[in-house]
């Protein structure tokens, strides 16, 4: 019986979905842009790694949290702090008054390397800590939240506040963290230059890959038994929790696999741009983060990418010939969407353009064949938004 | 002392205090197996209050409440669910989004945890539990439909539903024919009656002609104590229950 198949994890319409971001990232950005254009959308797609998983957390989870910069911003610091070290050899700061340590250190009268600094001259620790740190982090966070079940708009300014906490910490303490500057001059990866452009090709891959293996993750996280469980639980949390569940511990998952996939993105973010600040930490890019989501479509794993995208598109287009509208416009955006598409990008696309598209087949069809005129009125099933398809 | 042994549910001086407010207070009752309950009592009796109570929704101030032997008032939820209580909502408590499959399937005893769900796979057994369980409650011609569509009784025999496929042995329903028609009150009192074969109840209801039909006891509740308790017939006619009916 067709309605109670086996559910496909990747059904076709998401085949197709897949491919054609992949055509656009793998292919038509790269042939398309220059490497200093394409640098920048490569820093863009780091932002992409946030807004997915605030699609499971927020979309899926009914969670908003308004402080994935902080996950962001750890998994950047980790990655900087690895290539911090390497770029801080005794030999290429022999002129400081102690070298061998980061140059912000001695600035600030550092005599040696404080003790957590010191497991980030290896590369393989590294790479966990990037994982590891904001999901423990995350994981703390959670378990005090959701246990105590905190939740939507108290939970959401506490994310907000710690955010503001972190930010405010890493300024004040310069000497460990390199404060408001943030950790700069970035230069090799294990000996490897990564400021070439042929470094830059090569990371623009490595972060499109990972791209889409979070990609492909978060999907068959969303089409798993869980992935219903949050879409149940956003509606009737008590329903869930008489079914047998225990609901925070679903809520506290969610949460982070988001901060672990922000974090992905935050060290790739290092890797490509260079350095990392606190400026990707706090408030404002913690909000930006959640823009860019709900103007893709906080249902939607595909929707979030290509906001991300295009918001910042239009970010680098608008605010390089108007820097002081851009907070202005994208404000009105946020506003847009909320008001008039709340299913962002994804939402519009599936509301209104397959229905427009399917109306003018139709159309041209009965217009071939007029004995087929009788066309009844759309189903109800056609009309539905695209989750309402996707969980059928 | 009672043994507890021959009760299902053994509720013995339980009260809660709100504020200094006593919802419930001193309430004893015990529930035998295979019974049908009907607790009846006008607004504000406390009897949502109780199925709140024994389903760990809000926690006791006083008193015991006693499952088979075990006691339930320092249990989490999910635990208490897992032990085998089931728990209707006033209102419809259904997952609108999700189908009427989904919504059953949800609610299938296994892969409860966090990677429990995530490794869940949708085996011959569960559709055979669904399918089962859909037939049961009418619903099974709908089962692919989504479920924010269904008419509102089905949306409370969907929530049945829900309950029976976690096979628990005791039922606790909250109005279950509120905003029903005729036809499918009748319905819901042949499949309560039916769904008791192996299992207790126990039902909040006001529709006095549907706790005629079901009810093998009655408890009458009023300001948070038991006023009577007995068959239909004999809290009917207790002066004190028409006393606090008619007498206002």
């Amino acid at each position: 019986m067709s309605r109670v198949e086996i559910r496909s994890y990747f059904p076709k319409s998401d085949l197709v979905n897949f491919a054609v971001l992949a055509c656009l990232i793998l292919i038509v950005l790269p042939l398309s842009m220059d490497i200093f254009r394409l640098n920048l959308v490569g820093k863009y797609l780091t932002y992409a790694f946030v807004a997915l998983g605030l699609v499971l957390c927020w979309g899926y989870g009914g969670i908003l949290s308004l402080g994935q910069g902080i996950f962001f911003g750890l998994g950047g610091y980790c990655m900087a702090m690895f290539l911090k070290l390497e770029a801080s050899d005794p030999e290429s700061t022999k002129i400081q008054s102690t070298p061998g340590i980061p140059d912000f250190m001695d600035w600030n009268q550092l005599t040696e390397l404080p003790w957590f600094w010191e497991p980030f001259y290896s590369l393989p620790f590294t790479i966990i800590a990037v994982l590891i740190v904001p999901t423990i982090f995350a994981y703390i966070i959670g378990v005090a939240m959701f246990k105590r079940r905190v939740g939507g708009v108290y939970f959401a300014i506490i994310t907000q506040a710690v955010a503001s906490i972190l930010t405010i910490l890493i300024i004040g303490q310069q000497g460990y963290t390199g404060g408001v500057n943030g950790i700069t001059d970035l230069r090799t990866l294990l000996g490897w230059d990564i400021r070439t452009d042929s470094a830059k090709y090569f990371l623009y891959y490595l972060n499109a890959i990972l791209l889409f293996a979070c990609l492909f993750f978060a999907q068959w996280v969303r089409k798993s038994k869980l992935g219903r469980i949050l879409l149940a639980m956003r509606e009737r949390e008590d329903r869930v929790r008489f079914s047998g569940y225990d609901v925070s511990n679903f809520k506290i998952f969610v949460f982070c696999l988001g901060a672990a996939f922000s974090a992905i993105g935050g060290a790739m973010f290092t890797l490509q741009v260079g350095f990392m600040s606190p400026s990707f930490v706090g408030i404002v890019p913690s909000i930006e983060m959640v823009i860019f989501c709900a103007v893709g479509g906080r249902m939607s794993i595909f929707g979030a990418i290509y906001g991300t995208l295009l918001v910042n598109w239009a970010k680098t287009t608008f605010s390089e010939s108007f820097p002081e509208l851009w907070l202005f416009a994208m404000g009105a955006l946020f506003i847009g969407v909320v008001m008039a598409f709340p299913g962002g990008l994804a939402g519009l696309y599936t509301d209104k353009v397959l229905p427009f598209c399917k109306k003018f087949i139709q159309k041209t069809r009965s217009g071939k064949k007029p004995q087929q005129i009788k066309v009844g009125p759309p189903k109800n099933d056609e009309l539905a938004s695209p989750d309402l398809a996707a969980v059928k | 002392m009672v043994t507890q042994k021959d009760f299902v549910l053994a509720v013995e001086g339980l009260t809660v205090s709100f504020d200094g407010f006593k919802a419930v207070n001193d309430l004893s009752f015990y529930v035998e197996e295979g019974e049908i309950r009907v607790i009846i009592g006008p607004n504000g009796a406390g009897k949502t209050t109780v199925l709140d109570l024994i389903c760990g929704k809000t926690r006791s101030t006083e008193g015991s409440i006693k499952f088979r032997g075990k006691e339930l008032t320092k249990m989490s939820e999910p635990a208490i669910v897992h032990s085998g209580i089931g728990r209707k909502f006033q209102n419809p408590s259904i997952y609108e989004e999700l189908t009427v499959f989904e919504n059953l399937e949800i609610s299938f005893p296994r892969g409860h945890s966090v990677f429990g769900a995530l490794a869940f796979k949708r085996s011959a057994e569960v559709i055979a539990a669904v399918e089962e369980v859909a037939d049961e409650i009418f619903l099974s011609e709908h089962l692919g439909k989504t479920a924010g569509l269904l008419s509102h009784g089905q949306k409370q025999w969907l929530e049945i539903g829900m309950l029976l496929i976690q096979k628990p042995d005791l039922l606790m329903l909250d109005e279950p024919v509120a905003g029903m028609s005729v036809a499918e009150r009748k319905k819901t009192a042949e499949l309560l009656n039916k769904i008791t074969q192996n299992r207790s109840v126990l039902v909040i209801e006001h529709d006095m002609q549907f706790v005629e039909d079901i009810a093998h006891r009655v408890t009458v509740m009023h300001q948070g104590k038991v006023l009577s308790e007995g068959s239909m017939d004999f809290v009917k006619n207790d002066p004190k229950v028409v006393e606090v009916y008619l007498g206002h």
